[in-house]
């Protein structure tokens, strides 16, 4: 039994000041209970210290079952999801949280998306890999809950103990009558009773976990998606809807100084040609201008924007260039920086060197490019408006329809459909601020905006461009005593705040400033770097260029130090312990308590240790084969990527296989985390070795997938095997998983190109570097 | 007007004679299970099957194929059984979601003509469909998986 005996007669007194509410949320659903009387509440003591993680987000987190848990008289259980399925899986495994903690059948959910509303659900962002991470607890509190109310519901129902019951697989039981009541036939009177206080729930032993990190359950949305039912952004469909696709300002700035809309008109099926303001920069989530076509389907919009006119009037990012901006990238790099991190004495140290190295590592603008790309559809009628769309923040959708609409809040509702993949891409609601701004255009009659891959491509708001300069000095034998990194990249604040050319703490935060490796003299700095188009978050952000850089100049001290790289990476870790991340000036810590969350480089050098042995480090290769090493701690999770290459006479890479080892604390949903490993390591070798983004006079020179280039399954790494290590300590917090295993995968794969061949990759992406 | 057979369905639709299938398919008849991912037929997440074979219906006017048969996702199976739906979500192949459909038809039509493919097979058949999620190994092990399947429902009915 897992009920905690002393409160539950607190939990009985409840009852009777309960009235009846579920009734009125509908005729299909009973909620189960009543709010908790102050569920938004923080216990008094907790107020007065300062927040972390999932509390310390904006609107918080809730913990109240009758926020997002409803049960049906036919124990359909009924699950409000307040976070965005974007291919993480997050539908499910959330799913799977609450049914294991409610005693629940999982096959008996029916998981609903929840509008966004913050000051309802709590914090909605789903970004920054924690929606599991933030919500397990809380999720298992509000099921626990539920289970206790149904629990007390029967022993009420019985004339028995509350104590003397339990809930087991969807029914609540007494064991000494052999009664049995389903959670459907519960619902009703658990739903008169008040939600117990957090103090007042027990939660199940996690020895007794039925789906938490088992491999027994199906994908919530896995029929939907193989039959082609399952409902994105782009499928919105609405009576009287029309269709519309917009000219985009080619360069970030650019206003439309005239444009002639006849020949668009003239499209059959073109109903309306609309302009589109350009937003002062920088123009963070508004749209950034141009000309809208709306007609009675996409085909006619798509043709009636090939026939518009347009005049631009350029802006003052026109002198975009990314050839020169390389070269001031280069030249910011190798003058000092903003020293954030010192240790020892650099210059010193470096003096006495016996052997000095310096190299430079460049990674492109990349375009999340999701294949959906953004698309929404707004209705604006009886003074309210409605969003359907595929967007990761949907609050933060919200506010900027209220904003632009001139509306109340709750004038405003946005539906959130499954995403087709995000990347951060979706974080930025622009695209259905444009179709609100064109259903206005339509006295609101329901506009859908599809963007083209063109417009997505030319148009994101990209992964920075960044250069990291690093030196170091090794001693005779060969062991580093002198480390500097320099790294310079146009930051994303760029994008919603004037005058901001200096990375902000999440992104020196990202790999950068907690850089792991035992240095006695060390500075690391951020030079300057001004945005010249919208940089925003790409999976993993700055951890990618940060770890390029880093695990790739630890094998080319390696190499100068004639030493195996897998050996002189684990030797540059030092001994095992416990690195609190403000002492290395890093005050952010993805949020999270650095007590709570330190950096554990015992749990890195283990994550190495498994990669290597997987891959059988060590082993003699063919010509034109070698493996490569590399890890990385991020989004709180230590990852190493062992990558074995081969490269063909002609110069063709090809992965035969991958191991990364994984250590993410306690494993709630193990098939989607490595999933989720598979997919970053096919992206981490998409970027690595073909994706880049160019500017000339301020456009991007990629167009469609023909010139922006992504992995396909013939060149992909053949066999991708992950690694989970760690085990189920459920006392270890738990740590990301969406994103840290995109950043270890370029550096692995350079420094297998390096063993196999000799040829050292410093400028992403390989492309034909290595071709004869 | 413009003539086509869609899921055994004969039909006539209005859409300009230039109108790619696609946006016949996804704004006419509201089978929206064929998506846009490009336009410019270079990731397949609009394939359908015209005449048995797979095309992308992105750059595939009506007039190109008036009266031809053309099946979408929505057509291969009634009940979602098909082996290759099966092996999609026994394996759990999608993450979200999005290029599975053409994933699907493309692999159906590989499989409906090379009953064993071997990798190269898989890769010339599969290399035009992008899935950015990269769920490439296990749509590579579901296409195995399902011509296992397939073969063992034959020798059955034998």
């Amino acid at each position: 039994m897992t009920h905690d005996l002393n409160l539950i007669p607190t939990i009985a007194n409840f009852s009777r000041r309960g009235f009846l509410k579920g009734a009125a949320a509908g005729s299909f659903v009973l909620a189960v209970g009543l709010s908790r009387a102050s569920f938004a509440e923080e216990p008094a003591n907790l107020a007065r210290e300062k927040k972390y993680g999932a509390e310390s987000m904006p609107h918080g987190v809730r913990d109240d079952p009758t926020i997002f848990l409803s049960i049906a008289p036919d124990g359909t259980v009924v699950f409000q999801c307040i976070r965005q399925e974007m291919g993480q899986g997050v539908r499910t495994s959330l799913a799977m949280i609450i049914a294991d903690e409610l005693e629940a059948d999982l096959a008996r959910f029916k998981v609903v998306q929840a509008d966004g509303d913050e000051e309802r659900y709590g914090n909605q962002d789903t970004d920054g890999s924690r929606s599991v991470r933030h919500h397990f607890m809380p999720l298992r509190r509000a099921a626990a809950a539920a289970r206790t109310m149904l629990e007390i519901a029967a022993a009420t129902k019985w004339g028995v103990s509350p104590r003397d019951v339990h809930a087991e697989n969807h029914q609540v039981i007494h064991p000494a009558s052999g009664r049995k009541a389903g959670f459907g036939e519960l619902t009703k009177a658990a739903g008169h009773l008040r939600v117990p206080p957090r103090e007042g729930i027990k939660l199940k032993d996690t020895a007794r976990f039925r789906y938490i990190g088992k491999d027994n359950v199906e994908l919530v949305d896995g029929f939907d998606i193989t039959t082609g039912r399952a409902c994105y952004g782009i499928d919105t469909r609405l009576d009287g809807m029309l269709y519309a696709v917009v000219r985009h300002s080619p360069a970030w700035g650019d206003k439309v100084k005239s444009f002639d809309a006849s020949a668009a008109m003239n499209v059959p099926g073109v109903v309306k040609v609309v302009p589109i303001e350009t937003y002062p920069l920088p123009s963070e989530f508004w749209p950034i201008g141009g000309v809208g076509a709306v007609a009675k389907n996409t085909w006619a919009a798509i043709k009636g924007r090939a026939a518009l006119k347009i005049e631009w009037e350029p802006g003052p990012n026109r002198d975009y260039n990314s050839d020169s901006y390389k070269k001031d990238l280069e030249a910011a790099a190798r003058s000092p920086g903003n020293a954030l991190r010192v240790a020892g004495d650099f210059d010193k140290a470096m003096a006495g060197a016996a052997k000095k190295v310096q190299a430079e590592y460049y990674v492109p603008h990349l375009a999340q490019a999701p294949m959906e790309p953004p698309a929404a559809t707004v209705r604006i009628k009886d003074g309210m408006c409605e969003a359907w769309a595929c967007v990761q923040a949907p609050q933060t959708t919200r506010d900027h329809l209220t904003k632009l609409l001139n509306l109340s809040p709750e004038k405003v509702a946005v539906h959130v459909t499954l995403l087709g993949g995000g990347f951060g891409r979706k974080s930025k609601p622009d695209f259905v601020l444009e179709a609100a701004i064109l259903s206005r255009a339509m006295n609101g009659a329901p506009v859908k905006v599809t963007w083209t891959r063109e417009d997505d491509v030319q148009h994101s708001y990209f992964h920075t461009v960044s250069l990291e300069h690093l030196e170091a000095g090794l001693d005779q034998e060969g062991n580093p005593t002198a480390w500097l990194h320099r790294s310079v990249a146009p930051p994303i604040l760029a994008t919603f705040k004037p005058g901001i050319d200096h990375e902000s703490p999440t992104e020196t935060g990202m790999g950068l400033l907690n850089n792991p490796l035992d240095l006695s003299n060390l500075r690391i700095e951020n030079g300057k770097a001004v945005a010249k188009t919208r940089i925003g978050w790409f999976r993993s952000v700055s951890n990618i260029p940060h770890a390029f850089a880093i695990q790739s100049f630890v094998a080319e001290l390696a190499a100068a130090a004639g030493k195996d790289q897998k050996a002189y990476l684990i030797e540059a870790l030092g001994p095992d312990r416990k690195i609190n991340p403000y002492e290395c000036s890093d005050k952010w810590n993805y949020t999270e308590d650095p007590a709570r969350y330190p950096i554990d480089t015992g749990r890195l050098r283990a994550v190495i240790e498994r990669a290597a042995l997987e891959a059988q480090w060590g082993r003699q290769l063919p010509k034109g084969q070698g493996l490569g090493i590399a890890a990385h701690y991020s989004f709180l999770t230590y990852v190493a990527a062992a990558v074995l290459v081969a490269i063909s006479p002609q110069g063709e890479i090809s992965i035969p296989h991958l191991d990364v080892a994984v250590d993410c604390g306690p494993q709630i949903n193990p098939d989607r985390i490595r999933s989720q490993f598979e997919g970053a390591a096919i992206m981490g070798f998409g970027l690595t070795s073909l994706g880049e983004i160019t500017f000339k006079n301020g456009e991007a020179e990629q167009t469609n997938f023909d010139t922006y280039l992504l992995a396909r399954i013939d060149a992909s790494p053949r066999e991708i095997r992950v690694h989970l290590v760690g085990g189920q300590d459920w006392n270890q917090p738990l740590g990301g998983i969406g994103e840290p295993g995109v950043p270890p995968i370029a550096p692995a794969v350079c420094n297998a190109i390096f063993n196999a061949t000799g040829k050292r990759i410093r400028s992403l992406p390989i492309k034909d570097k290595l071709r004869v | 007007m413009t003539t086509l057979t869609v899921n055994g369905k004969k039909l006539e639709v209005s859409a300009e004679p230039d109108t790619p299938l696609l946006w016949v398919l996804r704004d006419e008849l509201g089978l929206t299970g064929t998506k846009f991912g490009c336009g410019i037929a270079q990731c397949g997440a609009c394939t359908v099957h015209v005449g048995g074979s797979p095309v992308r219906s992105c750059i595939t006017a009506i007039r190109e194929i008036q009266g031809q048969d053309v099946v979408t996702i929505e057509g291969i199976s009634a009940d979602g059984m098909h082996p290759v739906q099966v092996a999609w979500r026994r394996l759990k192949v999608p993450q979200c979601g999005y290029c599975q459909m053409g994933q699907i038809m493309s692999a159906i039509a590989l499989l409906k003509d090379t009953p064993n493919p071997t990798d190269a097979d898989i890769d010339g058949a599969m290399s035009g469909n992008i899935c950015r999620c990269g769920t490439y190994t296990r749509i590579r092990a579901a296409i195995k998986e399902a011509a296992q399947a397939a073969h063992g429902a034959k020798g059955a009915a034998l």
